[in-house]
């Protein structure tokens, strides 16, 4: 895309360059009659609204739409028959299926063989080798965590689930890892394969992890395998963009001099592309942990076990106390895998004079010894598993606590009236009005609508993509089901970019307030989805409410972020210019900053979207309806058209929102640099 | 540009070569993992009451019937039946035979699941409405008369239409096509899983609130709550085949339990053990109320059950 991208936010021409309005520009009203862009936007929704008073009804025409659902079925129960004697599955998917099951058992009895003393040492010393492998503060501190996290697991009495995520992890992560740097090289290395798959995980990344499971449980059964695969299909993508990102962004200058030195193209990608995009590639590796963390967790749902079985567990029996020691492991384990990979990652950038690769040996073998020493050690005491003695129970103190919050918090608050009565309030007045809108909307004003949107911010080709998402969810029958979550997408996107938005100015401003919730963001970032949906119930009831809220807490620490980066990054000097004319602090942030921050407000809006919709899905579980419930629905029935179906419309939401909330290429970049 | 072309080719002969590996352990991959008597896995389906069945049973196992490890696996009971017929799980426990399908494919033609003779409660399935609601219009009671009413469940979720709530996603159920065939005035509010149901349920009887479920018996939360059932058609055998169709209401179900194949073969002691298991409505009552009411750990309730109950127990112990 060459062009300067069109902003969905402002209706301001495109190829002007962004910057503060000057003064003798003509006023809003005149500028809106002189920009086409504008001008088409406002004509579609006017075609829009005035459709929509006067059919009333713009449900997509029934016959218009298409059985899948049976087809779908059919292929369902094939599988179930053949599973175990087609040749497809015993040559092939099997032997995925049987190895993956016994490499995760593999990992598995290794961690219970090292026993909780040595899983703990050879955590403690990892972390401290990411740190800087000295006894300065950073490996410490790094060590520290990685004691805390498992001496609160073991404390907390979920030692055995967290093992059986771990392993899973372990397995997911380095197939994914792999998988990740193959074709990342191949990505990187030739701009043909770039091309093909640049859309590719483009498009993966928008998919909310839920719709990844149900096509692996038809394929795979219900157990390990699937989950595997499902895991490792969502995680690699992050792994694969950044070995690409780093291999080409080498510095071109040293790879001409490895060049002149005659290195063969081997010895180059060996000696210095690779080196030269560690760190990328670290970071991609951190990515690719949390991704697996999350998916694993989740997938509990289709079999996985581990961590996520309690959480499912609790969200049935409305139990936050038993929740609750799973999910702090959870918070805990990605805090550490977090930490420890960063930690690598900055060892890079170490300007501390590397170590002979003799003493990285020695100190390797070192831990190795200890590592095993401590296994013996515990073998030797007879102690493999948790003392059943050094567990404290939390679940009866935290359920007091939820208790009194439900009894109390509720309603009948003076003034502002409490949680269940603002979930009313937000569905009566936030999602219900939008639901309506969209329904009563003849269903070609929507396309009409989204077509344009979709060509402001991309042209031609987002446009197409858009339409052609929303006639697909047209002819598989979920027009209304689609248009539900779409309104709570909606709501709860409106919500997180006004918190988004006002929370990140303020971080951006006051030194004090970015210190404070910054510790906050990393952590809410880390999390797994599914560790917000249980306290949301509790609060908020079981209605789309409680689903959007959940949805907003997910997406704002994205939102606050980039938020904040963009308006810090802005050249300082403009701001200095606009203070010395004797601008206000409003006047600075209208007119200086918040123009100037506008690619990182379309990266936070963007981010913002794919975030709410993947959430407000996973919020089927708790009461949110419409697509989401028929996803669980399908993978806890079975019921493989039904999920698909729902599944795919999700997918097909999930493009719509991208398409039209993309700002196109370089402004990401330039954002995001 | 020409050693770059090179470096390509390579990966992508040794991407094509790895996925050749991975096919070329050419040979029939094995379907079956088999549990041992060592290990049981007993599925856990979402309710609690399925849940107390399976706690009891594996407190039970492990301590006086010498089983080394039970797993509780916490599948959906649909998911279930795949784990049986693959031998990831040895046992349902508690099945309200919802999967027809499955159970033909599994029972009759693959032959890999058998049948584990009756739980000895009997579940019923059935709309509900609260008996302060009944008391005042009991004409309620006939859903012939429904529709009379439905401007009483209107909610702000349900438009015009009352709201009816619904069952969790992964409960049997007929509602939809329920309502569709009796042309019902009324719209189901999804509510995710059976806690969130019950949580608005009970909130709505707290309130004395008008309202309208799916609901069932065996439940825990039925010891507090006065509650109705709307007649529907009978129940006969059949009607609710295909399911679209479906006019009449549900049936009494004596809930049964299902063993994989093997396992009820080989299991030894522990297959015999959950063959002999059978207890009331009241006794899974005390458990679920244990677990769901008072928060108990799932062990602990067993425990508590187990200490006040030997003369029932003892008879599912296996002669030695």
């Amino acid at each position: 895309m060459s062009a300067a991208p069109a902003s969905v936010l402002e209706k301001k021409d495109g190829v002007s360059p962004p910057g503060p309005p000057s003064s003798d520009a003509p006023g809003p009203l005149a500028a809106l009659l002189r920009n086409p862009k504008a001008m088409a936007l406002v004509a579609a929704l006017l075609v829009a609204v005035v459709s929509a008073l006067v059919t009333a009804n713009g449900a997509w025409p029934a016959d218009l739409t298409f059985d899948v659902r049976s087809p779908l079925d059919d292929i369902n129960t094939w599988m179930a028959q053949n599973r175990d004697t087609h040749p497809v599955f015993l040559y092939f998917l099997l032997h995925i299926s049987n190895t993956s099951e016994s490499a995760v058992d593999g990992v598995l009895g290794a961690l219970e063989g090292l026993g909780f003393i040595g899983v703990t040492v050879a955590a403690v010393l990892v972390s401290w080798y990411a740190g800087g492998a000295n006894l300065r503060r950073r490996a410490l501190a790094l060590a520290g965590i990685a004691f805390g996290t498992f001496a609160v697991i073991g404390v907390l009495d979920v030692w055995e689930e967290a093992m059986e995520t771990l392993a899973l992890m372990v397995v997911c992560v380095a197939v994914a890892g792999l998988v990740g740097v193959l074709l990342g090289l191949a990505a990187g290395l030739s701009d043909r394969a770039e091309r093909i798959l640049r859309p590719v995980f483009d498009t993966m990344q928008v998919l909310p992890a839920f719709s990844y499971l149900l096509p692996f449980v038809l394929m795979f059964d219900v157990g390990t395998p699937a989950v595997f695969m499902a895991t490792v299909i969502y995680a690699a993508p992050p792994m694969a963009r950044l070995t690409s990102l780093g291999l080409r962004g080498a510095d071109a200058a040293a790879l001409e001099a490895s060049r002149s030195l005659g290195a063969s193209a081997w010895q180059r990608l060996w000696t210095a592309r690779l080196p030269l995009a560690r760190k990328p590639m670290l970071l991609g590796l951190n990515q690719t942990i949390m991704m697996c963390l999350s998916m694993v967790v989740l997938a509990t749902v289709v079999g996985a076990g581990g961590l996520g079985d309690p959480i499912f567990t609790a969200i049935s029996t409305l139990d936050v106390g038993l929740a609750a020691p799973a999910g702090i492991a959870i918070v805990l384990i990605a805090v550490w895998l977090d930490r420890t990979t960063a930690g690598f990652g900055e060892r890079v950038d170490d300007a501390a004079p590397a170590r002979s690769a003799f003493a990285t040996r020695v100190v390797w073998a070192a831990m190795a010894a200890v590592i095993a020493g401590a296994a013996v050690l515990g073998q030797a005491l007879g102690r493999t598993e948790w003392p059943e003695n050094w567990v404290i129970d939390i679940s009866q103190p935290i359920n007091e606590v939820v208790g009194w919050i439900e009894r109390e918090l509720g309603s009948g608050i003076p003034v502002i009236g409490g949680t269940l009565t603002w979930a009313n309030g937000f569905i009566d007045y936030g999602i219900n009005p939008l639901f309506d809108a969209l329904l009563a909307t003849p269903w070609w004003a929507v396309l009409l609508v989204a077509g344009v949107l979709g060509y402001l911010a991309g042209r031609w080709r987002a446009a197409i993509t858009v339409v052609l998402a929303l006639a697909a969810i047209g002819a598989m029958g979920l027009w209304s089901r689609s248009m539900d979550t779409l309104s709570q997408v909606i709501a709860a996107l409106v919500v997180t970019l006004i918190l988004g938005f006002a929370i990140g100015v303020l971080a951006a401003r006051v030194a004090w307030v970015e210190r404070g919730i910054r510790p906050v963001l990393d952590t809410m970032q880390t999390l797994p989805a599914f560790i917000y949906l249980i306290p949301m119930i509790a609060l908020f009831g079981s209605n789309p409410a409680a689903a959007a809220v959940a949805s907003v807490i997910y997406a704002l620490p994205a939102v606050i972020r980039i938020t904040a980066q963009g308006i810090r990054q802005i050249d300082p000097s403009a701001l200095e210019a606009a203070r010395s004319l004797g601008a206000s602090t409003g006047q600075q942030l209208r007119q200086v900053q918040l123009p100037l921050a506008r690619p990182a407000l379309l990266v936070a809006l963007n981010q913002g979207v794919v975030l709410v919709l993947s959430m407000v899905v996973i919020g089927g579980m708790i009461g949110g309806g419409a697509l989401g419930v028929d996803v669980v629905r399908g993978l806890t029935k079975g019921d493989l058209g039904l999920g698909l179906t729902a599944g795919i419309a999700i997918v097909c939401l999930g493009l719509l929102l991208d398409r039209i909330s993309q700002p196109g290429a370089d402004v990401k970049e330039r954002a995001l640099r | 540009m020409n050693h770059n072309k090179r470096i390509r080719t390579a990966v992508i002969a040794g991407l094509g070569a790895a996925s050749m590996v991975a096919l070329s352990a050419c040979s029939a991959a094995d379907t079956k993992s088999s549990g041992s008597a060592d290990e049981v896995t007993i599925t856990v389906p979402s309710w609690v009451g399925a849940r107390a069945n399976a706690e009891v049973a594996k407190k039970l196992l492990e301590d006086e019937v010498g089983v080394k490890k039970v797993e509780l696996q916490q599948l959906d009971e649909p998911i279930a039946w795949d784990a049986l017929n693959n031998g990831k799980a040895d046992a349902i426990l508690e099945d309200w035979d919802g999967q027809p399908k499955k159970q033909k494919l599994y029972i009759d033609d693959k032959k890999t699941v058998v049948k584990g003779g009756d739980l000895g409660v009997t579940g019923h399935i059935g709309w509900y409405v609260p008996k302060y609601y009944a008391d005042k219009h009991p004409e309620i009671l006939d859903y012939k008369n429904l529709n009379k009413f439905a401007k009483d469940f209107k909610s702000n979720r349900s438009g015009d239409k009352g709201e009816f709530i619904g069952a969790a996603p992964s409960y049997t159920t007929y509602d939809e096509f329920l309502i569709k065939n009796h042309k019902l005035n009324f719209k189901i509010k999804d509510t995710g899983n059976e806690a969130a149901q019950i949580k608005e349920i009970q909130r709505k009887y707290a309130a004395k609130e008008p309202f309208i479920s799916y609901w069932w018996e065996p439940l825990w939360a039925n010891a507090d709550m006065d509650m109705v059932e709307v007649k529907l058609p009978p129940f006969e055998e059949g009607c609710n085949e295909p399911e679209t169709k479906t006019k009449c209401g549900y049936a009494n179900t004596p809930l049964q339990k299902y063993f994989n194949a093997d396992f009820a073969k080989d299991g030894g002691d522990a297959a015999e053990f959950l063959k002999n298991f059978k207890w009331t409505t009241e006794e899974q009552n005390e458990v679920a109320m244990s677990i769901a009411k008072d928060k108990m750990s799932g062990e602990a309730a067993a425990e508590k059950w187990i200490k006040d109950n030997k003369a029932t127990w003892e008879k599912w112990i296996p002669k030695k």
